[in-house]
C-alpha cells in the first residue's frame, strides 16, 4: 500500500505524524477518472471526479427454445461486465495536497481531461501548484454558485441528507424525510463571515444578506482572547467553559427573571458584560464559551430575521463553523429555537463539507448533465457521518480528520415519487428507525452479523468457476463487518439506520466485491421447479368455489412469501434441510399453493386479469437476495404465457404490464421509484396497490398512506419481530386500507417480493 | 404624620394629612395636560423654534391649583438601575419661596445642595452638566433637571450616602426602573430604609423619550440626525423633531440591546434584543486591551484602524464581490485577520478597540435594519448609554442605515442618550399612569 506522508510547512498546524493517508484506498477508480473539480478551503481540500466502474452483473437470457439446447433450464445466467458511472468525492487536509496531486498524476490514465474546476478560498493559492502537478488548467468557479448547486444535488439525491440536531435526545440526529420539493430554502453559510442565501430553484438564488460576525470572528477573536491557535481547540475549550462567569445574564441585572417580557434569568443580557473590568481574570474556557454563544446567537437571530422577512421555514446551516461540530450545531439550534419560538428548525447536512466540490464538479460536467439522472449514495464506498461526540470513538475521529469519502452511483433509472402517495413530504418508508430504537438496533445489528457467514458462503457458492471468489468473499466479509461495527458506534452514519439500510449496505458491499447476484442460481433452480407446478396449481385453484379460491389465492401469495433467504428463521431451515420447501410452507400456513412469484403471485395476477382488472406487475430492477428481478420476471411470464391463455391474453392485450421498480433492494422506498413505473401508474389510473413481502410491506411501507386502496400482505418470518408486533412466528399480515372517500377499482399495481 | 419636605407651595390646602401614602397619587388631569402639549405644538408651523416647544408657564397657570394639590413631596427623583450604570434624574426646584425655604427640612436642603453644587460624587458619580435642562416647568414647579450617573457596582456607596443623609426621613417615593430596581430592592430597604416603587423599564423608556422630545428648555434640540452620512467630510449633525414619529423603531443600546416597535405612546412591543451591546464592547475591550473604562476604550478606538483586524471583502476577492453587490470595503469577517498569527502580532490595542466598536455597532445596525424591514418601519431612533460621547458609533449607524437600505431608513439620535428610563421613572412619580 502506498502511503504518502503529510507535507510539513511552517504555517500548517502540527498533527500526529503517525497519521498517514492511504491514497489507493481513497482515490479509487482513478484509471477511469475524468472531469476533476477541487474545492480548497481554509484547512480542508475536497476533490471530486467522475469515473466509471466496471463490475460484474448477472444477466438472464432466455434460451432459444426452438433450438432445444437448454435442457430443462428456463433461462441462462451470465456474468457480464457492466460499466456504471460513479462520482467520487474525497476530503483531506490541505497539508496533504501536494502528495495527493502527485498520486493522482501518477495514476491518471485518462488523458482527455484538460481542465480542473476549482472553487473555495484556497483555489487561488494553490492554482499554480495544481497546474504544475496535474498539467491541467485551473478553471475557477464562483464559490456561492458551487455551494448552491452542490446543496441542491445532495438534497435531491441523498435520502436523509438533512437532519435536526438534538444534543440531549436519545439520538442526536433526527433525519428529515426527503421532500421531493426542495425549494425554496435558506442556506446560511458560516465561513469566516456569514452569507445568507435564498434558493428558489435550481438556477435562481440570491444572497439576501449576511454578517461579518462568523467563524472567522470566533477563530480570530478566540485566538486573541485565549492564545489558542486552532479552531478545533477553541471549540474544545468552549465545550468545557461556563459562559455565565463572563456574560451578564438577565438575572445579574434583575436578580431573577424579567417576568414582564418573559425573559428568563439565564438569558444573556450582555455578552462579555462581566468582563468589563480590569481587575479580574477569566478562564480561557469560559471566554471561549461566551464567545461561541455570542456568535451562534447572533447568527441564529439574523437567520431568523431573514427567514421571517422572506417567509421561509427551511433553513440549512453550513460552512466550517458548523461542519459536524456538535458544539456549534447545538448552539445554533438553540438560538434558532429561541428566536423563532420553535417555529423554524435549524437543519444541517450530512455532506455539507462536500457542497462546494460537488457544485464545482457539476459546473464542469454540464455536458454529461448529471442532473438528469438519479444518483444514490454508495454505502460501501462512503465514509458516512463521523461520530460527533469527541470522547466517542477517538480512532474514528482521527481518521475522519484525515480523510473522508463520499461515493455516489449513477442509477440506471431516474427515480421519482409514487404518484399515489398521500403526502410525499411526510412519507417515511421505514417502519422502525433503528437510530432511535436502541433495542431494535442491537437486535438487527446482531442479526446481520450472525447472518454474515451464511452470506459469505452463498456468495462463494454462486461463483463456483472462479477460484478467487473465496478471497473476494472474505474481503466482503471484512468490509461489511466493519460497516456493522461502525454503525454500532455511529448508527447515524448514513442517515437513519433501518433494516432497509442494513440490507442495502450489504448489497453495496457485495457488489463492491463483484458478487452481483449470489442467489441467481438458487432462483433459477426454484423457478424451474415452480414452473413445473404452475399448471397443476392453477388447475386445482380453478376447481375451487369462488370464495374458497380467493382464500387459496391469498394463502398462495403468503406461502410463496415464506421462501425468503433474507429471513433468518427461513434461511436457517433452508440451509439445514434441503427438503424443506413447498410442503413445509403449506403446512405452516395449513394450505395450498406454490413458490413465490410463480405459484403465489402469478395465480393471483391471473385471477385479477380474468376479472377484467388491468395489472401492473412491478419488480426489482437489480438483484437483491432471492427476489425476482424484472429481467427474470419477463422470461418467466413469457413461459407462463405459453401455457396459460389468461396470462397470454393479458400480455397481448396490454392488460398485464411488467415494469421495473427502479429498486435493487429487498425493501421498497416509494419515494424513489422508476420514472416509467410512476408514469404507468398515472396513465393507467391505478386505484389499488398491493405490496407483498416482509421487506416491502413490514420493514418498509407498513405505515405508508396511499391515496388509493392498498393491500399490504406478508408473513412475519422473524421471531423477534413477531414478538415485537405481538404475534407468533409465521403470523400473517394482511392489511387492507381504503383512503377516505375513494371507491372502485379497475387496475391494480402489484409489487411482489 | 408630618411631611418634612415642602410638598405644598400654597396655603389653600384642603387637608395636610390627607395623603400620607408613599405611593404617588393619581391625577386624572395631569396626563392630559402633558399630552396636550405636543398637540398644541403640532398646530404650529413646521419650522418651529425650540422656544415654541417650551412649556409655557402662563398656559398652565390655570391648572396650577389642581396640580399642586396632588403634587408629591420633594425631592423628585427618577432612577434607572441598569446592568452597568445607574442613571438618576433629579429635579431641582428654582422657584422656592422664602417661606418654603424656611419650612424646608435640613436633610432635603442638604441633598439639594450636595447634588447641585457638585458635578462629581464619590469616585465614580458624575453629573452630566451639559445635559441639564434649565427653567423646566414640571408639575407646576419651575426648576432644573439634573442628570447623574454612576456605575451599578457602586450602588452600595450610593445607598450608604442615602443612609448618611437620612434620605428615608424625607418619606419620598423613590421611583426606580431597570433590572436593578428588582435586584436591589431589598438592599434599598435594608441599607437605606427606602421602599422602591418599581417600574417597567420599557414603559419608562418610551415615556421618557416622548417627554424629553416634547418639552424643551433653552438648550439645543433633543433630537438630531446626521446629514450626508456616506461622506465623512460632510457628515454633520442636524437638529430635528420627533413630529409624527409613529411607527418608530426604538433601539436602546445599554449593556445589551432592546429593540421596540412603538406605534403610539402606550402601544409598543419589544421586537427583539441582542446581547451584543455596550457591555460587550467594553467587556471585550477590557480583555483585549487591558483598559477599564468606557471612555478609555472609546479613546483607544478613536485612534485605531479596524481594517487591520477585520477581513474585508476586498481581502478575499481582491475588490468588490460583484456577483452579490458587496463592495470591497465591506467587512467580510470581523476579526477575520486575527486568524493569522502574524497579523495578531502586528495589530495595536487601538486597532483592536476600534474593531470591537465597529463590530458591535455594525451588528446592531444590521439587526435593527432587519427589524425595521420586518416591522415595516422607516424611522429608527437610537438611544442608550453606548452612544454617549460615541460619535463614531452614531455616524456608523447613520451610515449603515442609509447605505444598506438605499436611503429608505433614517437614523435619529437623542441628546439625553441613556437617561430616558430615569426620566420616565420621574414622570411616573409626578403623574402615575
Amino acid at each position: 500500500m502506498a502511503e504518502c506522508g503529510r507535507v510539513d510547512s511552517n504555517t500548517s498546524h502540527t498533527m500526529d505524524k503517525s497519521i498517514t493517508l492511504p491514497p489507493d484506498e481513497i482515490f479509487r477508480n482513478l484509471e477511469n477518472a475524468k472531469r476533476f473539480a477541487i474545492d480548497i478551503g481554509g484547512s480542508l481540500t475536497k476533490l471530486a471526479y467522475y469515473s466509471t466502474v466496471q463490475h460484474k452483473v448477472a444477466k438472464v437470457r432466455s434460451f432459444d427454445h426452438t433450438a432445444k439446447a437448454a435442457g430443462d433450464k428456463l433461462y441462462e445466467i451470465s456474468m457480464q461486465e457492466e460499466v456504471t458511472a460513479r462520482l467520487h468525492f474525497i476530503k483531506f487536509e490541505n497539508a496533504y495536497i501536494e502528495t495527493c496531486l502527485d498520486f493522482i498524476k501518477d495514476h491518471l490514465v485518462n488523458t482527455e481531461t484538460k481542465v480542473i474546476k476549482a472553487t473555495g478560498g484556497g483555489a487561488h493559492k494553490f492554482k499554480e501548484l495544481i497546474e504544475r502537478k496535474l498539467g491541467l488548467k485551473v478553471d475557477k468557479e464562483d464559490e456561492m454558485t458551487c455551494l448552491i448547486k452542490g446543496c441542491n444535488f445532495v438534497l435531491r439525491n441523498i435520502p436523509h441528507e438533512a437532519f435536526v440536531y438534538a444534543k440531549h435526545a436519545d439520538s442526536e440526529f433526527r433525519f428529515q424525510t426527503t421532500n421531493p420539493d426542495i425549494f425554496p430554502y435558506l442556506l446560511v453559510n458560516i465561513g469566516s463571515g456569514v452569507s445568507i442565501v435564498k434558493v428558489e430553484s435550481e438556477d435562481k438564488f440570491e444572497r439576501i444578506g449576511g454578517s461579518s460576525i462568523g467563524g472567522g470572528t470566533f477563530w480570530g477573536l478566540g485566538a486573541l482572547l485565549t492564545k489558542t491557535k486552532r479552531f478545533d481547540e477553541l471549540l474544545q475549550l468552549a465545550s468545557k467553559g461556563q459562559h455565565a462567569s463572563v456574560d451578564m445574564l438577565v438575572k445579574d441585572i434583575y436578580g431573577g427573571s424579567y417576568g414582564y417580557l418573559g425573559l428568563t434569568g439565564d438569558l444573556i443580557a450582555s455578552s462579555f458584560g462581566k468582563s468589563a473590568t480590569a481587575d479580574k481574570e477569566f478562564s480561557k474556557e469560559d471566554m471561549a464559551k461566551s464567545l461561541l454563544h455570542m456568535i451562534s446567537n447572533d447568527i441564529g437571530q439574523l437567520a431568523c430575521l431573514y427567514a421571517k422577512l422572506h417567509n421561509l421555514s427551511r433553513v440549512y446551516f453550513g460552512g466550517f463553523f458548523i461542519r459536524g461540530h456538535p458544539v456549534t450545531m447545538h448552539t445554533i439550534t438553540y438560538s434558532i429555537n429561541f428566536f423563532t419560538k420553535g417555529e423554524v428548525q435549524a437543519l444541517f447536512l450530512r455532506h455539507e463539507g462536500y457542497l462546494g466540490a460537488i457544485g464545482a464538479f457539476l459546473k464542469g460536467a454540464e455536458e454529461d448533465n448529471p442532473n438528469q439522472y438519479s444518483w444514490g449514495e454508495n454505502y460501501a464506498g462512503s465514509s458516512g457521518l463521523m461520530s460527533v461526540s469527541p470522547d466517542m470513538n477517538p480512532m474514528q475521529r482521527a481518521r475522519s480528520g484525515t480523510f473522508d469519502m463520499l461515493e455516489m452511483d449513477r442509477l440506471e433509472r431516474q427515480l421519482v415519487n409514487l404518484p399515489l402517495l398521500q403526502d410525499p413530504s411526510s412519507y417515511i418508508p421505514d417502519t422502525v428507525d433503528l437510530t432511535e430504537d436502541a433495542p431494535a438496533r442491537e437486535y438487527w445489528l446482531y442479526c446481520f452479523e450472525e447472518a454474515l457467514d451464511g452470506v459469505v458462503k452463498r456468495a462463494v457458492a454462486s461463483q463456483p468457476d472462479m477460484p478467487e471468489a473465496a478471497l473476494r468473499a472474505e474481503k466482503f466479509r471484512q468490509k461489511y463487518r466493519h460497516k456493522l461495527q461502525t454503525l454500532r458506534q455511529q448508527p447515524f452514519a448514513y442517515g437513519s439506520l433501518t433494516v432497509r439500510s442494513l440490507l442495502d449496505t450489504r448489497e453495496h458491499c457485495l457488489n463492491e466485491f463483484n458478487f452481483p447476484d449470489p442467489y441467481s442460481k438458487i432462483k433459477q433452480r426454484e423457478n424451474d421447479i415452480a414452473l413445473k407446478y404452475y399448471q397443476k396449481a392453477v388447475k386445482s385453484l380453478d376447481e375451487l368455489s369462488w370464495e374458497e379460491k380467493q382464500f387459496a389465492l391469498v394463502r398462495g401469495v403468503l406461502a410463496g412469501n415464506v421462501f425468503d433467504w433474507g429471513a433468518k428463521a427461513v434461511s436457517d431451515v433452508l440451509e439445514s434441510d434441503p427438503e424443506f420447501g413447498f410442503e413445509e410452507a403449506k403446512r405452516q400456513l395449513e394450505d395450498n399453493s406454490g413458490v413465490d412469484i410463480i405459484l403465489g403471485v402469478m395465480p393471483f395476477v391471473r385471477e385479477l386479469l380474468s376479472r377484467g382488472t388491468e395489472v401492473v406487475l412491478a419488480s426489482n430492477s437489480g438483484p437483491a437476495l432471492n427476489d425476482v428481478t424484472n429481467g427474470e420476471l419477463q422470461i418467466l411470464t413469457e413461459r407462463i404465457a405459453a401455457m396459460d391463455p389468461v396470462i397470454e391474453a393479458g400480455l397481448r392485450e396490454d392488460r398485464l404490464l411488467l415494469v421495473q421498480s427502479g429498486s435493487s433492494s429487498p425493501c421498497l422506498d416509494l419515494s424513489r421509484l422508476d420514472k416509467v413505473l410512476a408514469m404507468v401508474v398515472r396513465e393507467r389510473q391505478t386505484d389499488l396497490v398491493i405490496i407483498e413481502g416482509m421487506g416491502r410491506a413490514i420493514h418498509t411501507n407498513y405505515y405508508a398512506m396511499l391515496s388509493c386502496e392498498s393491500l399490504k400482505m406478508a408473513v412475519i418470518k422473524n421471531s423477534w419481530l413477531a414478538d415485537r408486533l405481538g404475534g407468533k412466528l409465521f403470523s400473517v399480515v394482511f392489511k387492507y386500507e381504503v383512503p377516505v372517500g375513494k371507491p372502485n377499482k379497475d387496475c391494480g399495481a402489484f409489487s411482489p417480493c | 404624620m408630618a411631611f418634612n419636605g415642602h410638598q405644598r407651595d400654597d396655603d389653600d390646602i384642603i387637608d395636610e394629612n390627607e395623603t400620607p401614602s408613599k405611593q404617588p397619587r393619581s391625577d386624572k388631569e395631569m396626563p392630559v395636560h402633558f399630552r396636550n402639549e405636543p398637540n398644541s405644538e403640532s398646530a404650529t408651523t413646521a419650522g418651529r423654534a425650540t422656544s415654541d416647544r417650551r412649556t409655557s408657564q402662563s398656559a398652565t397657570r390655570h391648572r396650577h391649583d389642581s396640580v399642586k394639590k396632588t403634587r408629591p413631596p420633594f425631592p423628585w427623583f427618577g432612577m434607572d438601575i441598569g446592568g452597568t450604570l445607574v442613571k438618576l434624574v433629579y429635579f431641582e426646584p428654582k422657584d422656592i419661596t422664602a417661606e418654603e425655604e424656611q419650612e424646608e427640612v435640613e436633610n432635603l436642603k442638604s441633598i439639594r445642595r450636595y447634588l447641585t453644587s457638585n458635578t462629581a460624587y464619590g469616585k465614580t458619580g458624575i453629573r452630566d452638566v451639559h445635559l441639564e435642562l434649565q427653567d423646566l416647568t414640571l408639575c407646576g414647579r419651575k426648576g432644573n433637571l439634573h442628570f447623574i450617573r454612576f456605575p451599578t457596582h457602586d450602588l452600595p456607596a450610593f445607598l450608604q450616602m442615602g443612609r448618611d443623609k437620612h434620605f428615608s426621613s424625607l418619606h419620598t417615593t423613590l421611583c426606580a426602573t431597570g433590572g436593578g430596581a428588582y435586584k436591589f430592592e431589598s438592599d434599598f430597604r435594608m441599607m437605606a430604609d427606602l421602599e422602591l416603587h418599581k417600574l417597567d423599564e420599557l414603559d419608562c423608556l418610551i415615556r421618557g423619550v416622548l417627554y424629553l422630545d416634547s418639552v424643551m428648555s433653552s438648550g439645543p434640540s433633543e433630537c438630531y440626525y446626521f446629514e450626508n452620512p456616506a461622506d465623512p467630510d460632510h457628515c454633520v449633525q442636524k437638529p430635528c423633531t420627533l413630529e409624527n414619529p409613529y411607527p418608530l423603531l426604538l433601539v436602546n443600546i445599554g449593556s445589551g440591546v432592546s429593540i421596540l416597535a412603538v406605534y403610539s405612546e402606550d402601544n409598543y412591543k419589544r421586537v427583539t434584543g441582542t446581547s451584543l451591546g455596550g457591555g460587550t464592547f467594553l467587556g471585550l475591550c477590557c480583555l483585549l486591551t487591558g483598559c477599564s473604562t468606557f471612555e478609555e476604550a472609546l479613546e483607544m478606538a478613536s485612534q485605531g484602524e479596524s481594517t487591520r483586524v477585520d477581513k474585508l471583502v476586498r481581502d478575499i476577492y481582491g475588490g468588490d464581490y460583484e456577483r452579490f453587490g458587496l463592495p470591497g470595503w465591506a467587512v467580510a469577517s470581523s476579526f477575520g485577520n486575527m486568524m493569522s498569527k502574524e497579523k495578531r502580532e502586528s495589530v495595536s490595542k487601538e486597532d483592536l478597540a476600534r474593531a470591537t466598536l465597529v463590530t458591535i455597532t455594525n451588528n446592531i445596525g444590521s439587526i435593527t435594519r432587519m427589524c425595521a424591514l420586518n416591522e415595516n418601519i422607516e424611522t429608527v431612533l437610537f438611544v442608550g448609554n453606548f452612544l454617549r460621547v460615541n460619535t463614531l458609533s452614531m455616524k456608523l449607524l447613520a451610515y449603515a442605515m442609509d447605505y444598506w437600505s438605499k436611503g429608505q431608513l433614517k437614523a435619529l439620535f437623542l441628546r439625553h442618550e441613556g437617561y430616558f428610563g430615569a426620566v420616565g421613572a420621574l414622570l411616573e412619580l409626578l403623574h402615575p399612569s
